[in-house]
């Protein structure tokens, strides 16, 4: 199960980090997401791998009975995604209002910040070089 | 309960101003709270000088199963700086920001903000650092987008996506920790994990932690984030940040690689040792060659990242002392000097050099409170940088590595040159477009000014007294290389 999963997890690294290397953004995020979500799945697969095995408490009984699945694991994973959640409509926005003010949703063509040689401000007054 | 006075303080306030953002005293509010948050700062760095770390388990559950918060003295001090940052950058900014930008919730984001970096500073537990971190980045983008046009996006942009990549990489670091060592309370952490560094998950794990730490110090090879957002928001925003940020990355690194993993690594140190030389280096050059002010403070900034990771890179009690001293000398005079580049930009309309000028004439003492800070960064004596490089040049050549302490001394070389460029261009060049009496006398609002002088006096403090702030530096020094008494706080008891 565990080799599986670290299959899996291997996967969806290298598509994200494909996606990831494009100067489109929407696929920048993509491959960011794929990518954080397998970060959640090695989460996952530190907590090790059980099977039908549910953390209840029997009724009538104090403590779980015997092997149980490891909650936390669970419970981190679920704080993650929500996090994740978060940052992704945030950063999907981001890239919707970037998009309407450059009319284009290719990095390259973003300079506004960063103005390139030609157009950077000189660093003195040229009178006084 | 004083532990979460500095988290729900800050959260709280966030909330109450969110809700009465269109009232005008919402922004009275606001400073009023940034300043209670010093004083509850103070309070904990008293409390930990006085009697040892403290600490506080959150729900009544026993560390190392409850989520525990814990304090030492560098903790209490990173709050205590955290409050001033807030109190002067706040009271800039009520002045500064306009009514528009007010009302969509700006005092409410830097609150939050204020509240994470908090949390982080004091949390004992690895994923509620990252769920702190996520606290503060979530505030520090709206803080950064708030109000703005194609500039603000344009640097948001960058910033955000740099930013994702290495909390993707801080998750899965811890995930791999609690895969290794099932708990994750960083002070068990550090008992369960002393002496297996050379074990591959430990070290994937450190080297996951390094690298997300990193990106968000901005340390090379991931600094370029910081100087291509750094100066698009309010100067107030851009101040706040450089004091917060940056040092939550420094900060984290300082206490993981000191708490968790056993601290002096050869493959760690090293890592940190070539990413801190090039970041003086890189973050030197790159201020010389730019020709605004705030993307020279930017590059400054990343420059003075890489002293502070010096620090620990060389990892004796005098580095990491001399890391945690340039701190407290770095983050007033750099936030004093950034807020009156933000003033000198709105009396010139322009924060390039080359439409700069005449202020000399329009205003002088504002040039003698630009001159504190900026000797100060230089490292000119008696100001507190020149202390803050002592240490740390002489941390070095003691450990032998004689080639960052000249790395420093040759970046404070090049220092002199930008700031002192900036220095000129703004008071001593004559203004383009103007004769040199008609520049108009210099009368900048009031609420302007005083966050300026408060920071002045900081780093007046700091140049006039070294040794009490370097005896502080030393304590919380000796806690971060002998943490028996944190784990003891930590762990034991309660």
């Amino acid at each position: 199960m565990e080799e599986a999963l670290a299959i899996l997890i291997g996967f969806l690294v290298a598509c994200g980090a494909y996606l990831m290397m494009s100067s489109n953004l929407i696929r920048f995020l993509f491959g960011l997401v794929l990518i954080s979500n397998a970060a959640n799945l090695a989460i996952f697969a530190a907590g090790r791998m059980t099977h039908g095995l549910p953390a209840l408490v029997p009724e009538g009984a104090d403590t779980v009975a015997g092997d149980v699945a490891n909650s936390l694991p669970q419970a981190l994973i679920l704080t993650a995604i929500v996090i994740g959640f978060g940052l992704f409509v945030f950063s999907l926005s981001l890239v919707l209002r970037t998009y309407a003010e450059f009319g284009t949703a290719d990095s390259g063509g973003m300079r506004d910040a960063e103005p390139e040689d030609a157009d950077r401000p000189a660093t003195l007054d040229p009178e006084l070089r | 309960m004083l532990l979460a006075t500095p988290i729900l303080l800050p959260l709280g306030t966030a909330i109450l101003l969110f809700l009465l953002r269109r009232h005008p005293v919402h922004k009275l509010l606001s400073v009023i709270s940034a300043g209670v948050l010093v004083i509850v700062g103070a309070t904990i760095l008293a409390s930990t000088v006085a009697n040892g770390p403290m600490a506080a388990q959150m729900g009544g559950w026993a560390a190392p199963y409850g989520i525990t918060l814990a304090a030492d003295t560098l903790s209490g001090a990173m709050v205590l700086i955290a409050g001033i940052a807030a109190f002067t950058a706040l009271m800039f900014a009520t002045v500064e920001v306009d009514e528009a930008t007010d009302r969509l919730g700006f005092h409410a984001l830097a609150h939050s903000m204020t509240g994470g970096v908090c949390g982080a500073f004091l949390t004992g537990d690895l994923f509620n650092l990252y769920v702190w971190f996520e606290v503060m980045l979530i505030s520090s983008f709206g803080l950064l987008v708030i109000g703005g046009g194609r500039r603000q996006m344009d640097g948001a942009m960058k910033y955000v996506a740099l930013n994702l990549v290495g909390t993707i990489a801080f998750l899965t670091g811890v995930g791999l920790l609690y895969g290794t060592a099932g708990t994750l309370n960083m002070a068990d952490l550090g008992e369960k994990l002393q002496g297996r560094m050379d074990e591959t998950a430990v070290m994937g794990a450190a080297g996951m932690l390094l690298f997300a730490f990193a990106a968000k110090a901005a340390l090379f090879p991931v600094f370029f984030w910081l100087p291509a957002s750094y100066h698009t928001p309010a100067a107030a925003t851009s101040a706040l940040f450089s004091a917060l940020l940056t040092k939550v990355g420094v900060y984290s690194l300082l206490r993981v690689f000191t708490l968790i993993f056993d601290p002096g690594n050869e493959v760690v140190a090293t890592a940190l040792l070539v990413a801190a030389g090039f970041t003086i280096a890189l973050g030197a050059i790159g201020a010389a060659a730019e020709g605004e002010m705030r993307r020279i403070f930017s590059f400054h900034i990343v420059s003075q990242i890489g002293v502070m990771t010096l620090g620990l890179a060389i990892g004796t009690k005098l580095a990491l002392a001399g890391a945690i001293f340039y701190f407290f000398h770095h983050i007033p005079a750099m936030m004093g000097l950034i807020l009156l580049g933000g003033l000198i930009g709105r009396e010139c309309g322009s924060e390039r050099l080359d439409r700069l000028g005449g202020l000399w004439t329009a205003g002088p003492w504002l040039g003698i409170l630009f001159l504190i800070p900026m000797l100060s960064l230089i490292g000119v004596p008696p100001f507190s940088g020149f202390w803050a490089k002592f240490l740390m040049i002489r941390a070095s050549f003691e450990a032998g590595d004689f080639i960052f302490g000249a790395l420093i001394l040759l970046a404070s070389v090049l220092t002199f040159f930008y700031l002192g460029r900036v220095f000129v261009a703004a008071f001593w060049q004559p203004r383009p477009g103007l004769e040199g009496d008609a520049v108009p006398a210099c009368y900048p609002h009031r609420l302007l000014v005083v966050p300026v002088m408060l920071l002045a006096v900081v780093t007046l403090a700091i140049s006039l007294w070294p040794g009490n702030f370097f005896a502080l530096a030393d304590g919380a020094a000796g806690g971060l290389l002998d943490p028996a008494p944190y784990l003891g706080t930590v762990l034991g008891g309660q």
